[in-house]
């Protein structure tokens, strides 16, 4: 796990908790969700017990409305399989729900994202000398511009958040609305970012990252001092709720028992 | 016609040093054991092909058997990094590694266009990612119709050779397939050759009770391997679960290259075949992977005589 979750144990709950609960909330009404590895493993399955109980969730492993009895240990866990709506060919998923536009909100996750939310998972330094070889578009750089709205979940610090990408696998928002509005893709990119100190959405006028609301215990001086750019802050800065009883209640007691993701 | 042959058998005639091999499976039905058994006749140069590399192609490149990767998303999944791969990428340790990558609909675009003898595939991929920039064979074009439409296009993979897990087979290679099918079907049929390897061997009448779940037809099929537990530490659904705790201690493992080697020494080239991994395993691991059932309703065919 990149960054540092943080001790904030004096909330009763941990930034990893909060930012999970605050990212499935985002999935409040949402019908069918494109569920990445890691994190939004959790999210998701959080979200279908809390604020959306008739969430599909679909994973790009070919699983189309999951009932997982556990928590999936990968995409491609076979609890995903038992029970699901259905089971496709990855063609026929890839083909007939994502890039035909049947996704309503993805996930993505990412070693470095820019203010415009343009997200690198291929490299770190330069591609043919890299320094760190990440994973990998998977199915990132499609999923960026065919699922409805992108969420990004991630941790925040300088060395993720950065001025500028040294490889952009999954496009974000141009800067230029009027050229983002012309390229004709069923998405709409990144509209929400959560991390362990706050959570983001991008303005319609100029497709730039904004914060609008902190963690309770976090202050804008922490926020700048974990991204590698000035932030656009909402004139209504608020507070991101926190986690009520019932979501540490299944999180802690049903969907990670282990803390492999919360601790 | 049988074409039931042992693993040894079955690598030793079909797969050759220089072939680009596509050992397929989204996390499920991963066969290791054809891995396995390619490093231990030690054969060199290969090209792997695979959406997702996992801790078989890490044990394999570690191994040295392959110079080339083609992929689109590496990495020990819900664990970490590949480190013997990385080494390779990042260091040249101890040499270099040629790769070339797309997105997973790329990889399963291209086998599609290989499996149907297109000269391409169009999708609506790559549209402002770097990807194309360092891959120049995902190429763009306009669309001959009205609407003009600018695509990407992938071309054709057409591996020498693909090894295809499934629950079972018969003796002339007809495999069913159930759980995630992943791009199995694809990359068989575009395949030059194709080893079906199976947990069970089981009569041309049980494939043809049930024709909806057979994925690969014999008539494509090269060899029949019946290796039970060849997908370890993957999982075959409804046969056993993945074995989480040898991802974790991968990680551990190909961290070093000596503790790799000495991996590779015990569990691959130390024993004759995998029978003897599954005893060296131990009866009480697979035991403790073993599902309880979920049978899945019958479904009433018809008969039209």
């Amino acid at each position: 796990m990149s960054g540092d979750a943080g001790p904030a144990a004096d909330l009763g709950y941990s930034r990893s908790e909060i930012m999970i609960a605050a990212s499935a909330r985002q999935l409040d009404r949402v019908r069918n969700c494109f569920v990445g590895v890691g994190l939004p493993n959790i999210v998701c399955n959080l979200a279908q017990r809390t604020v959306s109980p008739d969430l599909q969730l679909v994973y790009e492993s070919g699983v189309f409305g999951a009932r997982p009895e556990r928590l999936p240990l990968s995409i491609g866990d076979p609890t995903l399989v038992t029970g699901a709506t259905a089971v496709t060919s990855m063609f026929e998923l890839f083909a007939y729900y994502l890039q035909a536009g049947l996704i309503d909100v993805a996930f993505l996750g990412a070693a470095q994202i820019d203010r415009y939310g343009n997200i690198n998972t291929t490299v770190i330094g330069d591609y043919d000398h890299p320094k760190v070889r990440l994973p990998g578009s998977g199915g990132a750089c499609e999923i960026a511009i065919h699922a409805k709205r992108i969420l990004v979940i991630m941790r925040q610090a300088q060395r993720s958040f950065v001025e500028t990408l040294d490889f952009r696998t999954s496009p974000g928002h141009s800067g230029d609305p009027a050229h983002d509005a012309a390229r004709g893709w069923s998405g709409s990119g990144p509209t929400d970012v959560v991390t362990d100190l706050a959570t983001y959405t991008f303005d319609d006028a100029t497709g730039e990252m904004t914060l609008v609301t902190l963690h309770p215990g976090v202050g804008l001086d922490e926020v700048r001092a974990n991204m590698g750019w000035e932030p656009r802050v909402a004139e209504d800065l608020g507070e991101t709720p926190a986690p009520t009883a019932e979501e540490l209640r299944l999180i802690r007691e049903v969907l990670d028992p282990g803390r492999i993701y919360t601790k | 016609m049988s074409k039931v042959a042992s693993m040894r058998d079955a690598v030793a005639e079909l797969v050759r040093d220089g072939d680009t091999v596509a050992i397929e499976g989204f996390t499920h039905l991963i066969c290791f054991a054809a891995g396995h058994e390619i490093i231990r006749q030690r054969r060199r140069d290969l090209t792997l092909a695979r959406m997702t590399p996992d801790v078989v192609y890490d044990q394999m490149i570690g191994a040295g058997v392959a110079r080339k990767l083609i992929f689109s998303w590496m990495g020990n999944p819900g664990v970490g990094n590949l480190h013997a791969v990385r080494r390779r990428i990042e260091k040249a340790d101890p040499a270099p590694l040629e790769i070339e990558e797309y997105s997973h609909f790329g990889m399963v675009c291209r086998y599609m266009a290989g499996a149907a003898n297109l000269p391409f595939f169009p999708i609506r991929s790559y549209d402002e990612s770097d990807i194309p920039k360092v891959n120049p064979n995902i190429r763009s074009m306009v669309s001959p119709y009205e609407d003009a439409t600018e695509i990407h296009v992938v071309p054709p993979l057409k591996p020498d050779v693909a090894i295809v897990h499934a629950q079972r087979a018969d003796a002339g290679g007809d495999a069913q397939i159930w759980g995630l099918l992943g791009c199995q079907k694809e990359a068989a049929f575009a395949a030059e050759r194709v080893i079906v390897v199976c947990e069970e061997l089981v009569e041309e009448s049980v494939i043809r009770a049930d024709p909806n779940r057979t994925v690969i037809p014999g008539v494509i099929v090269d060899a029949v391997v019946e290796e039970p537990f060849a997908c370890h530490p993957s999982f075959t659904q409804g046969y056993y679960d993945r074995d989480n705790a040898f991802y974790l201690a991968w990680d551990e493992i190909a961290r070093d290259a000596a503790s790799l080697d000495a991996w590779l020494d015990e569990w691959v080239y130390g024993l004759a075949n995998h029978a003897e991994y599954v005893e060296k395993m131990g009866a009480q691991l697979w035991d403790a992977l073993r599902p309880e059932p979920a049978m899945s309703g019958e479904v009433d065919y018809g008969r039209y005589a």
